[in-house]
């Protein structure tokens, strides 16, 4: 694809992002905040495409705007449907907070290197050399990326995956050690 | 939770769809070494085939399927798993977590079944607490 389509579908999916955006800021019916939340993901996921990270776009599809968007509708299921609306003159000091932080954030985006230029630091570093080229001989494996993830930073992968269980288990005693006792109270 | 509205297209679509679903999730975590993906991935799309079973066929029959209890005991399996290959290596005189330890004769083979152990470890633990969450999410509407 020529760099001009490339950079039209980028400036899409961006003005997707932008409406649905400013959309879920004005809705007050959370039900419908959720599921654009979920298209929000959803586009989310393409860019990460676009960037040709398709294992994160993999993840974004799938857990953003598939289970926790299911996780939320569900909790919406227990609790209301609508938000309160918000006083006015909270309004004027949000929107300040919004454009000070937004400010400073496109300030600092804007000390980034270029989207692949080749002297950024991420690919000038010998780290990265070193994988990219020691990689195939240490694991015997094409895909860098789960070389890097499974065996050089075996050690981290063994933390988030112990994060992701302790996370569930504490999910888990929160709300059926709730139900529990709420079942033992009724029955009696 | 029952399924409220769930017409037949939808049930015949998913219906579908899950083998197609479960198998990519399959092939995403045992291709994680060739292709983009690998354990966190495989179990997030397993398991949002799972949750997407219980959305439209009911919280019910997925229990009856995939039952809560056996995932209980699944999820810590895939941690042990994962750990258990690095005691592996350290019994066998190597650092933890090197996999060259599991073929000392071969180290490139070690590597390969090493992350291929590691993966499945990873993809059994985030499979089972996702749709562990969903169903205890799920469940709490029919309490109240």
């Amino acid at each position: 694809m020529s760099a001009d389509v490339i950079l039209l579908i980028n400036a899409l999916l961006l003005g997707i992002m932008l409406v649905v955006a400013v959309a879920m800021a004005r809705q007050r019916n959370l039900f419908v905040t959720t599921m654009l939340s979920s298209i929000y993901s959803l586009t989310t996921a393409c860019l990460f495409v676009l960037l040709d990270a398709v294992d994160v776009a993999f993840t974004e599809a799938a857990v953003g705007a598939g289970i926790s968007i299911v996780l939320i509708l569900s909790a919406l299921a227990l609790t209301h449907y609508t938000d309160r609306p918000p006083r006015p003159e909270r309004h004027r000091l949000a929107l300040l907070i919004c454009l000070g932080v937004g400010g400073l954030l496109m300030l600092g985006a804007s000390e980034w290197p270029t989207l692949g230029s080749p002297d950024s630091p991420v690919q000038s570093h010998p780290v990265t050399r070193h994988f990219l080229e020691q990689s195939r001989q240490d694991t015997g494996l094409p895909n860098v990326v789960t070389s890097v993830l499974a065996s050089y930073r075996g050690y981290d992968t063994l933390g988030e995956v112990t994060v992701v269980f302790t996370a569930g288990l504490a999910v888990l005693l929160l709300l059926w050690g709730r139900r529990s006792v709420r079942g033992g109270h009724d029955e009696t | 939770m029952k399924p409220r509205g769930s017409t037949a297209v939808l049930r015949v679509v998913t219906k579908q769809l899950m083998p197609a679903i479960l198998l990519f999730a399959l092939y995403v975590q045992f291709h994680g070494d060739y292709g983009p993906g690998g354990g966190f991935q495989a179990g997030v799309i397993f398991a949002a085939g799972i949750i997407l079973y219980a959305l439209v066929f009911g919280l019910d029959r997925a229990r009856r399927a995939i039952p809560p209890q056996h995932l209980l005991r699944l999820a810590p399996m895939g941690v042990l798993l994962y750990a258990g290959v690095g005691v592996f290596s350290l019994l066998r005189g190597r650092a933890f977590l090197d996999y060259s330890a599991l073929d000392p004769a071969n180290p490139i083979h070690g590597q390969h079944l090493g992350i291929l152990l590691i993966e499945l470890g990873v993809g059994i633990t985030v499979c089972c607490v996702m749709i562990l969450i969903f169903y205890a999410f799920a469940g709490r509407g029919r309490i109240h």
